[in-house]
């Protein structure tokens, strides 16, 4: 799959998003459509998946620490096939599947259930663990938020990652620069990003998280690093496609009204066009 | 008493009982947080020590990680102290073992009074209270050797998060016999009586034991009832107590706010109102000093359960 394919594709996931969180009248658009290219790789090119078999034991694994931004990966996986588009307006609503933080146990595909931030990662460590257990060669996937890892569960999961050198895991920092309070520097710095994980261990590559050559570059590396971990911290943009939501903090758990989401859908039409 | 009673920790019974089982059970692996001398999952490490996963002393992760673990098909036992298993890791063990309902066991050792010396910081009055507000959480406190032992083998022969409390005191080998049966979520009646019933757990059961024979010489007729699972509760067995004796005493060395003593004070309340006293920690810290010492300290040995009761007979 080439990156115009890719960055269509990318387009659908994030129209997906803002309908989601525009029909359920709230939800966390900003953080889905800052991670929607990483969603979109992950789903479409890098992980080993079907869904046709969610369920299959050898499969890759994925866990979206950042459960908040749920929307983007129902729409990742809506756009992939586990399930239909359509559902996608029933997000947070009662009875739906699509609850405001994954459940595992509602949507075939979902490997792990996350919102409680910073216990993702040590999820994902089990699921690396138990593939070196049993000499399985599935890859394990952990998605984060940059303000999620001021969490100090984070850094007992780098840890112990590191430690243990899993290195069928790849941890992805999406670091977009804003959580509810401000910036992650007004709030409380966990820069630099990069040389913590280095020094947990990890290998780590910094990227454009919204440019699909650089993160193809980085989830290739990392499938050839042997005895770490690893960190990709992808520097993305908050709200990323739809104008009036890029690098603006209220928008990290706000849903657009119908105004807004006239908007925000000929925001991403326009993008859509420029692909043709 | 008989001469040479046997006496052995509940958690040393952990131990042994997951390094007997670990052939069985491939797929059971164990995880510490550096306390495996302690918690005596070490025993466990010898004989499979690529399945004993030594996580360091950071028990949110390892309870994630057993998370991890479990969707990918193992059995995971997470040991820690009490205090450390269901305390500082209750909003993981909700979030991501009991929501999911993945099937981990927690083997919390070190529970209650029976610490000892350590003190209060480390003396865990609170797992059952937590445990038990966890939907679908299966909470066990077993009273002796052969006790826990049948709960470790029954946690592994179910799906689903489970929690068990052992004790750090040697206590007395009180179910070897043949005609003992273990089943989660029914109790056992020790000795028939009519006047009053205690219902107990853990180390607890024993003391009743010996409670009951002094209450009994004093011509109070006392129904014993063992009931290592505290959730799901044997509505049963206790709601028969309640119409046949009346008076219920629960007893438990851990906090009378939310353990055993409230569960079963609620489903009297509910379904056949009886007087319930709670024996237990009364809303306090406990404090350093030996268990033995601790227990008549606080009337949960033999005789403090018997004065308890006479005082509210």
């Amino acid at each position: 799959m080439d990156k115009l394919e890719l960055q269509k594709i990318a387009v659908g996931v994030r129209k997906g998003i803002v309908t989601a969180v525009h029909a359920a009248k709230a939800g966390h658009p900003g953080g889905s459509l800052s991670a929607a290219d990483i969603f979109t790789y992950l789903y479409f090119k890098e992980m080993n998946i079907d869904p046709k078999n969610p369920k299959d034991p050898d499969r890759d694994r994925f866990v979206l620490s950042k459960g908040h931004t749920a929307p983007g990966l129902y729409s990742a996986m809506a756009n992939r096939g586990y399930f239909p588009v359509e559902d996608l307006t029933t997000l947070r609503k009662l009875g739906s599947k699509l609850q405001g933080h994954p459940n595992m146990n509602d949507i075939d595909g979902i490997d792990m259930s996350s919102g409680s931030l910073g216990q993702g990662l040590s999820a994902a460590d089990g699921m690396a663990l138990a593939a070196k257990l049993d000499g399985k060669s599935y890859r394990v996937y952990c998605l984060c938020g940059d303000g999620e890892i001021q969490e100090g569960q984070i850094w007992e999961a780098a840890m112990f990652a590191g430690a243990k050198k899993l290195d069928n895991l790849c941890l992805i920092v999406d670091n977009n620069n804003l959580q509810i309070d401000g910036t992650i520097e007004e709030v409380c710095s966990p820069y630099p990003i990069d040389k913590k994980f280095e020094a947990f261990n990890f290998h780590v590559i910094n990227i454009d998280g919204n440019d699909f050559d650089q993160i193809e570059k980085a989830f290739d590396e990392a499938r050839t690093v042997k005895g770490k971990p690893t960190c990709i911290v992808a520097k993305t943009v908050k709200g990323k496609g739809v104008s009036f939501m890029e690098n603006n903090v209220s928008w990290h758990g706000t849903a657009p009204n119908d105004e807004q989401y006239e908007v925000a859908m000929a925001d991403l039409d326009k993008i859509e066009e420029g692909l043709k | 008493m008989s001469e040479e009673v046997k006496k052995v920790a509940t958690r040393q019974s952990y131990g042994e009982a997951l390094a007997e089982l670990g052939d069985q059970y491939p797929d059971l692996v164990v995880l510490d947080a550096d306390l495996a001398n302690a918690t005596k999952t070490g025993i466990f490490r010898k004989k499979f020590p690529q399945r004993h996963i030594d996580c360091g002393i950071a028990e949110a992760n390892m309870t994630g990680i057993a998370a991890g673990l479990a969707t990918c098909g193992k059995i995971p036992f997470i040991s820690s102290f009490a205090m450390f298993a269901s305390g500082r890791n209750f909003e993981q063990v909700r979030n991501s073992i009991g929501y999911p309902h993945l099937n981990v066991k927690i083997g919390a050792t070190h529970a209650g009074i029976t610490v000892g010396e350590d003190g209060a910081s480390h003396q865990c009055f609170e797992d059952l209270a937590l445990m038990r507000t966890i939907p679908g959480m299966t909470v066990v406190c077993p009273s002796d050797d052969v006790e826990t032992k049948a709960a470790v083998k029954a946690a592994l022969d179910m799906q689903g998060p489970f929690y068990m409390r052992t004790s750090r005191a040697a206590s007395p080998v009180i179910n070897d016999n043949p005609d003992y049966k273990f089943e989660l979520g029914k109790g056992i009646q020790l000795k028939d009586g009519k006047d009053i019933t205690i219902v107990a757990c853990g180390v607890e059961v024993n003391y009743s034991l010996e409670a009951a024979k002094m209450l009994e010489q004093d011509g109070v007729s006392v129904r014993v009832i063992n009931i290592h699972t505290i959730k799901p509760l044997d509505e049963d067995i206790i709601l028969k107590a309640a119409s046949e004796t009346g008076k219920i005493f629960t007893v438990e060395e851990a906090t009378v706010i939310g353990g055993l003593g409230s569960a079963v004070a609620e489903l009297t309340a509910e379904k056949h109102p009886a007087e319930v006293h709670k024996l237990g920690m009364q809303d306090v810290f406990g404090e350093s000093g030996s268990w033995a010492a601790l227990l008549e300290k606080y009337e949960l040995d033999g005789n403090g359960i018997y004065n308890q009761i006479k005082k509210m007979l």
